[in-house]
């Protein structure tokens, strides 16, 4: 155990996979998927973001209340998006 | 409540140690407050010196004493160093960093080093920020909108943005170890209902700060590689979108607006509780009012861009949740009335403060009323009525309540009484000068007079001579109190442990308290204005 409640094997895991999906987003970049190109990328980082923030961040394991606060750090980011789009989808309605 | 010896320690924070080391590597929150107060008091007299020369250009509807790219660095760097280096952090950082500790019966924050952290980097980007104002100043606007700044502006935007992005994250810092402390190290039988309300004020505080800060860091930080790389984000010539650029910084400035108000909120619920000897009226929904305050905040800031080129439709949607937040809103001031109503009021300087912030933010609340109506906002939006509404909102309502609140825990902090004669004559110059200053702007806006112009035609003179007349009168009225203040400390520490007889854990301790705030961890039994028996008509 190297604190947080992960194994050092779990942080080399998850590291590795990070390298991984960086390398396939620079592969992707190459290919052209049209529409799909801006889905796929920001899956892949959404992907990543998880994993950094469930296991480097020790989330996975904390307390609820530290729930809470990561939840709300994405609702508002998604609060600034919705509001922020609300403006962009109308305009010229 | 358990009540502490009122014995005064021959030691306490101020003579623990001493010698500058001291000071500049503490970890006691007290002493951190201490840097903060004069640090920020600083950065208040340089914003109110480019004030003063604003004032006075304006005399004269002629350009006598400024030339016009010399005035729109002077209200640029009036709004930088008010807002970001005095008014943000000035309630949390000072009074916050001093007493959050205390009221929870704890012995300091959660993270010691992260608080004195947080100092350092204020005064780095304060200093950076300082030094760009002196080599050659910033001109456009608090408000830094592209793709002027990027693209146009020969003045020193990066280091001024390089400046707040730093200052960005002492804010965060503090706002992660308020959270923390209060989440954590409340004393044995201080439940979230036996807070304070200035504590809740300052959880909603930090929690606006953790979520916004970094949205505003994350912008200025695009705004300096346009600037500098020319990479196309919010100039149209590049590609950008200018509108882009106000969504996401008024993402953070208008939840700023609660950052800077908030706290003052809380400390007008502690002044207006001990000085009318009246439990709060209507403690939960105060407290969920401040949470609803800080949560709503986040919905409104398209009301900034009403005439920018927002879509009209997103227009209508921001003006309608622009409404709620009058109602945690006029909850406060209705419950603070309500508190009053019937209380046996002491006039002390504090609540005079108190009772100058209630009426004040009423104003400038029902004026940001007007201007969240859409229709009536395409008529005054960039006129002095903007600039009066949210003076009345920022200096009426916060710095009304941080000035209430220092001298309410000036002898906490220090042990020493002020003179109370001067104190009241201040706080009244104070609202006179303010009112002078600022309300002639309601009515300059109204007839059409804009904002950031250094000339105006000449029937706009007559209210423009009463504001400068009343600024005037606002400067004295700020350095009576620095002239007091100081004074006191040349007096024994006289003051007691609890001159005021007020309720609340930070009045157990000596005056000044001692390093360490308890000698044993006090255990709280009942709410936290418990100044009466029976309060028959509270709800």
């Amino acid at each position: 155990m190297t604190g947080g409640g992960f194994s050092r094997r779990i942080y080399y895991a998850v590291g590795i996979t990070l390298l991984v999906l960086f390398l396939l987003t620079v592969g992707v970049a190459y290919i052209d998927l049209g529409a799909l190109n801006i889905v796929v990328a920001m899956a892949i980082a959404t992907f990543k973001t998880i994993l950094v923030v469930l296991y480097f961040m020790h989330v996975r394991y904390s307390s609820r209340v530290t729930w809470v606060f990561v939840s709300a750090s994405f609702f508002w980011l998604v609060i600034l998006l919705v509001l922020t789009l609300s403006d962009y989808v109308t305009r010229g309605v | 409540m358990k009540t502490a010896p009122e014995d005064v320690l021959q030691k306490n924070y101020i003579t623990a140690e001493y010698g500058i080391r001291s000071w500049l590597l503490t970890r006691d929150h007290k002493r951190i407050a201490l840097l903060y107060l004069i640090s920020i008091t600083l950065f208040f007299f340089v914003g109110g010196f480019f004030a003063v020369l604003m004032r006075l250009e304006l005399m004269t509807p002629q350009g006598d004493v400024v030339s016009a790219e010399t005035y729109n660095r002077l209200f640029t760097m009036h709004g930088v160093a008010m807002i970001f280096f005095f008014l943000v952090p000035s309630i949390p950082a000072v009074l916050g960093n001093f007493l959050l500790p205390m009221m929870l019966g704890a012995r300091d924050l959660a993270f010691p080093r992260l608080n004195l952290l947080s100092w350092y980097l204020y005064m780095i980007g304060g200093c950076y920020t300082i030094y760009a104002m002196v080599t050659g100043g910033i001109d456009t606007g608090w408000t830094f909108y592209t793709p002027y700044s990027t693209g146009y502006s020969t003045t020193n935007v990066v280091p001024v943005v390089v400046g707040i992005f730093v200052l960005g994250f002492s804010s965060i810092l503090t706002g992660v170890n308020f959270i923390v402390t209060t989440h954590k190290m409340r004393a044995p039988g201080l439940t979230w209902f036996r807070l304070p309300l200035f504590v809740w004020a300052q959880y909603a505080t930090s929690v606006i700060i953790l979520l916004a800060t970094p949205v505003l860091a994350i912008t200025l930080a695009l705004l300096g590689v346009e600037r500098i790389f020319r990479v196309g984000i919010f100039d149209p010539a590049l590609g950008g979108d200018p509108i882009l650029f106000q969504h996401m910084f008024w993402f953070y400035s208008h939840p700023a607006v609660y950052i800077m108000v908030l706290p003052s909120m809380g400390v007008v619920s502690e002044l207006v509780t001990c000085f009318a000897r009246r439990r709060i009226f209507g403690y939960r929904f105060m407290a969920f009012a401040v949470m609803a305050i800080a949560v709503l905040g986040f919905l409104v800031w398209g009301h900034h861009m009403f005439v920018s080129g927002q879509s009209v439709y997103a227009g209508m949607a921001f003006s309608a949740l622009s409404f709620f937040v009058a109602i945690p809103s006029a909850i406060k001031v209705f419950n603070w009335t309500a508190t009053l109503h019937k209380g046996r009021i002491e006039f002390r300087t504090p609540v005079l403060y108190a009772f100058g912030f209630i009426g004040l933010f009423t104003i400038g609340g029902l004026t940001g009323l007007f201007l969240a109506t859409l229709a009536v906002d395409v008529h005054l939006t960039d006129t002095y009525f903007v600039v009066a509404h949210f003076h009345y909102i920022m200096v009426g309502g916060a710095v009304m309540g941080y000035l209430g609140g220092l001298h309410y825990w000036w002898p906490k902090m220090t042990g020493r009484l002020y003179h109370e004669g001067w104190a009241k004559f201040s706080a009244l110059i104070l609202f006179v000068g303010f009112n002078l200053t600022f309300f002639p702007q309601f009515v300059l806006g109204y007839l059409g007079m804009p904002r950031r112009y250094y000339i105006y035609p000449e029937e706009f003179q007559v209210l423009n001579v009463l504001s400068t007349a009343g600024a005037s009168i606002l400067g004295f009225g700020y350095i009576i109190p620095m002239v007091y203040l100081l004074w006191s400390l040349r007096k024994p520490r006289t003051a007691g442990p609890n001159p005021w007889n007020a309720k609340g854990l930070e009045w157990l301790t000596p005056s000044p308290p001692p390093t360490h705030n308890f000698d044993t961890t006090p255990v709280v039994t009942e709410g936290p204005y418990e100044y009466e028996e029976k309060s028959a008509d509270d709800g």
